[in-house]
């Protein structure tokens, strides 16, 4: 679904974001994605959405290689990748249903359509009685949850997530990772990239660190592995706020 | 898509997929929702809405007004350059047969249309009905008016009427070939230079209609940002997100040329009255006329392609500041 092969970018005030950086995200996979602040996970994302390019090696999402893509196709390439964000990103000038709806309102799918799929991906985040409401009445983890409706409401291939859990509780970021299981068991692949590393130690799957823009872990290895990385990422303690 | 679906992707969720009639449709769809969503962001912020449309309104009533005024002015004296004559006054010792012949001589000219005589007699008549000076020319001993031809040129453009002018003007018996529209001319030129100057304020008034709607669009951009970076992230394309500003460039160039419209009405209903007072003591038949259908027509949408071009100028400019960030 994803591929990224010896990928680096370079700013232009000369710091390398990210440095030789291969990896494959088959669909129907999630996949942790970690590393302190300034390892080059927004700059992984960005590179997937096409809001930077890379100056080495190249990218391809469902076997398109990114590289050949003209600013104008960006669009149709980001209507095939549902991204999440931390601080949701809705519009308060609106109702929930059409929060949800603009995906497809930009797709161009028939009114009638809208309605439906609409409510089914509302319905999948248990949201379907909120349609009409204004999101800035409901809570943090429903408007999350509106964030995650909108992201797959034209049911993308690909989701991205960034700090999805970042201001929830437990019990919500469990509820959260529900979903995106639920994503995943029906072939998207996922792409979460995380601070949180009781999130990450909950559950098992593929994780990849990120640190000063290299890849320095990429897999599911045994727990001893697993946590060397983490203590290895969490020693500077007074990185691990947020962006 | 097309190409993308062509290649079996492995087992997965299918992304959801659109015909090209729906997209149609939802296109027709996004430029009605598009002109709905300018019409009412006017109506809930009328006061700035009003503002907008207002500078703009009077930018544009100002030359369109002149405009009808210049129009006017070029009616009332279109009628009097075909009364171009020359008032030939010839040595106050000729005689009145010699006048006559000489009246008859020019009227074999080419250029001459007609000639009318005034004999020193006539003149002295039409001077005392016309001026009232009757009784102080009675006291003169002797007629002071000369003989006079009034010769109608029959081509009327400046060059010919003046070589006339100049060919009598050397004959031994004319003391002075006079060209009454000299005066009409003058007129004509300046008219001439006002129509410039309405170009040139036009030209400039409308930059400046452009520059409002360019501000206007600029701050409107600006405070619907967060939608515009939703918008990206979600795969609208560029006209996506312009569509809206464009249309509401258009909207608020359109209301200000129709207010332009309804100022020039009002400027015209106050200055009626007294222009067509006026005129009367000119002996003028004519009446202020107003707009032409065609102005009317023309002005507001002149008016709202100035404003789609401000919001393109203002969105082209500034939609690329504005990419989604994590």
């Amino acid at each position: 679904m994803i591929k990224f092969d010896r990928v680096g970018k370079r700013y232009p005030n000369g710091k390398d974001a990210l440095r030789q950086i291969s990896f494959e995200l088959p669909a129907g996979q999630l996949t942790f994605l970690t590393g302190h602040s300034g390892a080059g996970k927004s700059t992984l994302l960005k590179l997937i959405m096409m809001i930077e390019r890379p100056t080495q090696g190249q990218v391809f999402v469902e076997g398109q290689n990114l590289t050949g893509v003209g600013s104008r196709h960006i669009p149709f390439l980001r209507r095939k990748i549902g991204m999440v964000h931390q601080n949701h990103q809705l519009l308060f000038d609106r109702s929930v249903f059409d929060n949800v709806a603009l995906p497809l309102v930009i797709a161009g799918f028939a009114r009638a359509d809208i309605g439906k799929r609409v409510r089914a991906a509302l319905d999948k985040v248990g949201l379907l009685d909120k349609e009409k409401l204004n999101p800035i009445m409901l809570s943090g983890g429903e408007q999350q949850r509106i964030g995650i409706a909108r992201a797959v409401v034209n049911k993308p291939p690909l989701l991205l997530a960034d700090e999805p859990t970042g201001n929830l509780d437990p019990a919500l970021s469990a509820e959260i990772m529900d979903l995106f299981h639920d994503f995943a068991r029906v072939g998207v692949a996922v792409l979460i990239a995380t601070h949180d590393l009781s999130l990450i130690a909950r559950y098992r799957h593929r994780l990849l660190t990120l640190r000063e823009g290299r890849l320095i872990h990429d897999g599911e290895e045994g727990v001893s592995q697993r946590d060397q990385d983490l203590a290895l990422y969490a020693r500077p303690r007074e990185d691990r706020r947020g962006p | 898509m097309a190409r993308n679906s062509r290649q079996r992707r492995p087992a997965g969720a299918r992304s959801a997929r659109t015909s090209v009639g729906d997209r149609l449709t939802a296109w027709r769809q996004h430029h009605r929702d598009s002109l709905r969503d300018a019409l009412g962001r006017m109506a809930r912020a009328p006061t700035a809405a009003l503002m907008t449309v207002l500078v703009i309104a009077i930018a544009l009533a100002l030359p369109a007004g002149l405009a009808v005024l210049m129009d006017n002015a070029r009616a009332i004296t279109k009628g009097w350059d075909g009364q171009a004559h020359l008032s030939v006054f010839l040595k106050l010792d000729t005689a009145e047969d010699r006048q006559r012949a000489l009246a008859r001589e020019w009227d074999g000219f080419d250029t001459v249309a007609r000639t009318e005589v005034i004999t020193r007699g006539q003149a002295l008549e039409e001077f005392k009905t016309l001026s009232g000076f009757g009784d102080v020319l009675e006291a003169l001993p002797d007629n002071p008016l000369p003989p006079l031809i009034v010769v109608y040129p029959k081509d009327v453009a400046p060059g010919q009427v003046e070589a006339l002018q100049r060919r009598l003007d050397n004959l031994p018996e004319v003391d002075n070939a006079q060209l009454d529209v000299a005066w009409v001319r003058r007129l004509h030129a300046i008219i001439e230079l006002g129509d410039r100057m309405i170009s040139v304020l036009t030209l400039g008034l409308a930059l400046a209609v452009v520059l409002v709607v360019v501000n206007t669009v600029r701050l409107a951009i600006e405070s619907r940002r967060e939608e515009i970076v939703v918008i990206k992230i979600v795969g609208g394309t560029d006209g996506f997100v312009r569509r809206p500003f464009l249309y509401s460039g258009f909207c608020v160039g359109f209301a200000g040329g129709v207010l332009a419209l309804i100022l020039i009405s009002l400027a015209l209903w106050w200055l009626g009255g007294p222009i067509d007072e006026l005129l009367r003591l000119y002996e003028s038949e004519h009446s202020l006329t107003g707009m032409d259908p065609s102005t009317v027509l023309v002005l507001p949408l002149f008016s709202g392609t100035l404003g789609l071009l401000g919001a393109w100028l203002a969105v082209s400019r500034h939609l690329g500041d504005i990419e989604p960030q994590f």
